[in-house]
This record gives C-alpha cells, structure tokens and sequence, in this order.
C-alpha cells in the first residue's frame, strides 16, 4: 500500500536539497572560509540539479496525503529553486564586496528552498506548518546576516518577532480546523467542507488566511516589510521578494482550492478585503518613500494584492493567471534588485531614488534596464509585467469581481507615479555635484540585471507561448471548483 | 466532568494572552520571545485536546513537530536578539526603531 519507492522518487528533489547543504555545512565547517567560494559553486549547482529532478519527478501523492506531485507544485519549484540560485551568485558576489562572505549564506538559501518545495508540496495542514516553518527559520537567520550592522539586526529581530506571531496565528487556525473537520488532510477537509463551512470552521480558516497572508506581507499585516526591505542586506531581500513569495502563494492557493474549495464565496470575501487594503497600503505607501528597497517593499505590498485576486477568482483561470503574474514579477524583482546591487558611488551603494540622478552619462545601458524593468513592474504593455497583470484582470472579470479588478487599475495607475519618478530622475536629473562618477559594475550583478531587462521585453513574447500552455496545464490539474 | 470545551477555552485564553503580551508590552524584548512561546503552546492544547476527543493520532503527532520546532525557534530568536544587544548596547522594545516611515 504505501510504496517507499515511490515516495523517494517524488520527494527526490527536497531529499537532494536537505541532505546536499548538510555535506555543504560540514564543507564549509571543516573548510574554513577559503571553501567559500566553492561552497556557493556547489549550492548553485546543487540547486539547478533539484530543479531538473524536479521537472522530471513523477506526479502522485505519498505519505498519507502529506506530500503532493502535480504539475502545479513541479511549476512551483523548477521556478523556486532556479530564483533561489540566482540568490546564491548575487549574494556571494555582494557579500565578498562588502566584506561579511561567510559560507552559511548558501547552505541557508539551501535550507530555505527545501522549506518552499515543501510549501509548494504540502497536501497537509502538518507539512504545511513544517513547510512554512522551515523556510521561515533560515529567513530570519538571513535578515540578520549582516551581523555588525545595527539596522539588519533589528529587521531581522522585527521580522522574526512577527513571523512566529504569524506561525502561531496560522497555527491556531489549523487547530480549529482540525478540530472541526477531524482530518489534517485537505482532500479530506474539503470533503467537509463542501456544502460551505460552519462556523467554527470559518474561525479556523480566518485565522489561517491571517496567517499566510503574514508570509506573503499582503496588507494589513505588512508591517514587517518596509523595515526589513531596508535592514536586510541586499540581496537576502531580492531573495525574500521572490522564492518565498511565490512559495506562499501557491501554498495560498492549494490550501484554499484544495482544501476548501466548497467555501469559496466564504473566503473570497476575505480575500477581496486583503487584496483592496494591499493597493491601497501600496499605491499610496509608495509615494513618500525615499530609499528604494523602501519603495520596492511598498511595491511589493501592492503586487501581492494583483495575486491575492487572482487566488479570489477561484477558477482555473486564475490559477493560470496566478503562476504567470508570479513567475513574471519574480523576474522582473530579481533584476530590479540586481542592477540596485551592480550600482554604487564613491565604493558606497546607491540606495536613495535621488543618488539614481545622472545615471544615463555613466551607465546608459543600466538605464534602459531599470527604464525597462519599472515599467514591466508598472504594468505597462508590451513588457512582462502587463502580460501577468493582463492575465489577473482577465480572470477577475470573467469570475465577476469587476469592481475590485476597476480598483486595482485605479492603484497601478497611482502606483505609475513612483516608478515615472525613478525613471525621471534617472534620465533627466542632473548628477549630484562634488560627487564622482559611478563605480564600475561587478559583472554577476549587471548581467543578472540586463538579463531581466531583455525578458521583460522582447523576450517574454517568445516565453509567453511557451510558459503560457505550461501555467495552464498545471491549473487543471489543480483541485479547482 | 471535564470535556472539550473547556479544553478549548483554556487555549483560548492563552492564545489571547500570547497575543496581549506581544502588543500590549512595551518594555523588554525577552518577554515577546516567552508570549511567543504561550502562544504555541496554547495551539498544542487545542491539538491534544481535539485529538483525544476524536480518537485520532494526528493531532497527537502535530503537537510533537510543533514542541520541536518552537525549539529551534526559541534558539533562532535568542540568537538575534544576542547580535541585536551587541549592536545596540539593550533589548528594550522602544529602541528597535532605527528604521521609521
């Protein structure tokens, strides 16, 4: 009946993960700092391996239901763990410059993708919790990387205190859950919950969506995001906007389709809630905002409310939709956050919108990369972003939230205003005066950069047909309604 | 005759305390990490107490994952807080405000 073959094979690519950053730890421990460097070669190459094994595991379900194969959670993690990569070479390179390399950062990105392939896994509210709980520790360990620096100590001290407030409010609701369904399972709790949920069931699932709406820092339980954004070093945060998030999302979306897809019209109430506070926190909490990991926290904020409503849908259009905003946003962040990395002035980074001013005279291809990635992020047609946010609007009309969709529009639209200011100063601005030159670009950094400038646009048009049928299949097979 | 319900009332309460001292507590950060620790502990009487009563393993099983992994959330925790101390010279709650807006 319950075949360990089997099981090995469909956890194959987290078994590789878990057991590779131990012998990667040990590398390292015994090794010494002058292993560093091999130590991030290793976890790259590591993680690319997990990415193809799991683009080739077979699909099923073991452990009792604990643990699910299907297109969706393959999507997921081939998209994960290729994220996680690019986090391992930003961050080595950035963390050497900087002078605080230290071998940990790669075995805990390692650590932290074994937790988000098992989020985009979970079939159950336990290995939902362990999930969740261990890419969560390694993410606290890396806000605080940068161990001397008292503003990352303090984002990482911010973000632990409310991540363990957000386990322990998604765990009550697992609780009540439990309680009232008699089954961790979700097939088996949907099977309850199918004619609509009772009450105390509607507690536990409230209490759950708080919980996960915590990991995805949608609005109003964003409080962490800003100050971590800013804290944190660099490239932890372009890793925290990207892997994680997807992460969550699909774990969103699995744990509320699977597991309660005969209350939707319960749950989508709450979620049209969180996704009209996300605009509205992120459209106008961005326009203050000075420091640029600040503006993209508020950014992202705004963003996640676009996938929360395509989560609401609740059709398989919306998954579709979902997978494609995700990956697309995922890429445009990570380049984003590459070419902040590749910048800096007089050996000191630039961080604030004003330091952007002149840029075109030293750098101009780096401008049109960031000219081209604020406007993907805006949503502007025909770069990535619009095709992702094309896909979401679609869904939302055709399932009949026309109103929060009109909303939303009306949030891009605010939300322009704070990516034209970064694209205004970058061209038109004259550079600041007594201040040299930019530095010359570390090559990792840059080429990540203009990379994801070039898929923004003209590339993604060749992806979408390609990523376009890929999303779609990994919908249907989902336990939509 | 003790049953469920009073079970439930007494995480209830727990958790709600849990939640209090996080927000309510303006002083020390050591007293954050031990509501942390009330909270998780309050889930883990739910789960007992639902487990008993529909005579199913599971619950029993969530309850030991999550004793283990409020563990290492408790060494993670303390561990930032130490870094945190050395860069600040406290722990009090009002200080860790570097970052505002």
């Amino acid at each position: 009946m319950f075949d360990i073959n089997l099981a090995l094979q469909i956890a194959a690519p987290e078994a590789l993960l878990a057991i590779g950053s131990m012998i990667l730890l040990m590398l390292g421990a015994y090794g010494g700092e002058k292993l560093g460097r091999v130590v991030s070669l290793l976890a790259v190459a590591l993680l690319i391996g997990a990415a193809g094994v799991a683009a080739n595991a077979p699909l099923g379900m073991v452990f009792n239901g604990a643990f699910v194969s299907d297109p969706m959670s393959v999507y997921a993690k081939v998209a994960i763990y290729l994220a996680s990569a690019l986090a391992v070479v930003l961050g080595d390179g950035w963390t050497r410059r900087n002078g605080i390399a230290r071998f940990e950062y790669p075995v805990l990105i390692v650590l932290a993708a074994v937790g988000m392939g098992m989020m985009a896994s979970a079939g159950d509210l336990m290995s939902l919790y362990v999930g969740v709980e261990l890419q969560s520790l390694a993410l606290y360990v890396l806000a605080a990387f940068h161990r001397d620096d008292g503003r990352a100590s303090e984002a990482g001290l911010k973000y632990f205190v409310l991540g363990a407030l957000s386990s322990g409010l998604l765990l009550y609701g697992s609780s009540l859950i439990y309680g009232f369904t008699g089954s961790m399972r979700f097939d088996e709790i949907a099977a309850v919950a199918a004619g609509g949920a009772e009450t105390g069931l509607i507690f536990g699932l409230v209490f759950l969506i708080c919980g996960l709406a915590f990991k995805v820092s949608a609005a109003p339980f964003h409080m962490w995001t800003p100050d971590v954004y800013e804290g944190a070093p660099t490239p932890v945060v372009a890793f925290f906007a990207t892997a994680p998030k997807f992460a969550a999302m699909v774990l969103f979306a699995r744990a509320l389709s699977e597991g309660f897809g005969g209350a939707h019209d319960q749950w989508a109430q709450v979620l049209v809630i969180i996704s009209l506070i996300s605009f509205a926190v992120g459209a106008f909490g961005g326009l203050a905002q000075r420091d640029i990991p600040r503006l993209l926290a508020y950014s992202s904020i705004a963003n996640i409310g676009y996938a929360l409503l395509a989560i609401t849908a609740g059709t398989q259009a919306g998954l579709q939709a979902l997978l494609l905003f995700m990956t697309f946003y995922m890429v445009d962040t990570l380049g984003f956050f590459a070419l902040l990395m590749a910048l800096s002035r007089g050996g000191r980074p630039i961080r604030r919108i004003a330091d952007l001013a002149g840029l075109r005279k030293d750098k101009p291809v780096t401008t049109i990369a960031i000219t081209v990635l604020s406007l993907s992020v805006l949503g502007m047609p025909p770069f990535a972003g619009f095709w992702g946010k094309f896909y979401v609007f679609g869904a939302a009309l055709q399932a009949g939230y026309w109103i929060v969709a009109a909303l939303g529009l009306v949030a891009s639209v605010v939300a322009a205003f704070y990516y034209l200011r970064i694209i205004k100063v970058m061209w038109f601005d004259a550079p600041p005066e007594g201040e040299g030159a930019v530095d010359p670009s570390p090559r990792d950094a840059q080429w990540i950069g203009w990379a994801a400038a070039a898929f923004s646009f003209p590339l993604v048009l060749i992806a979408l047909t390609w990523l376009e049928p890929l999303a779609r299949n990994a919908a249907t097979s989902f336990g939509a309604g | 005759m003790i049953g469920l319900p009073h079970y439930l009332a007494v995480a209830a309460i727990l958790f709600t305390i849990g939640v209090f001292g996080i927000f309510v507590n303006r002083k020390n950060i050591i007293i954050i990490l031990m509501s942390i620790e009330l909270i998780l502990l309050s889930v883990n009487i739910n789960f007992v107490a639902f487990s008993a009563y529909l005579n199913d393993i599971s619950g029993q099983i969530m309850a030991m994952f999550i004793l283990t992994v409020a563990a290492a959330e408790a060494a993670i925790g303390l561990a930032i807080l130490v870094t945190f101390f050395r860069n600040r010279g406290n722990i009090a709650v009002d200080d860790a405000s570097m970052m505002k807006g």
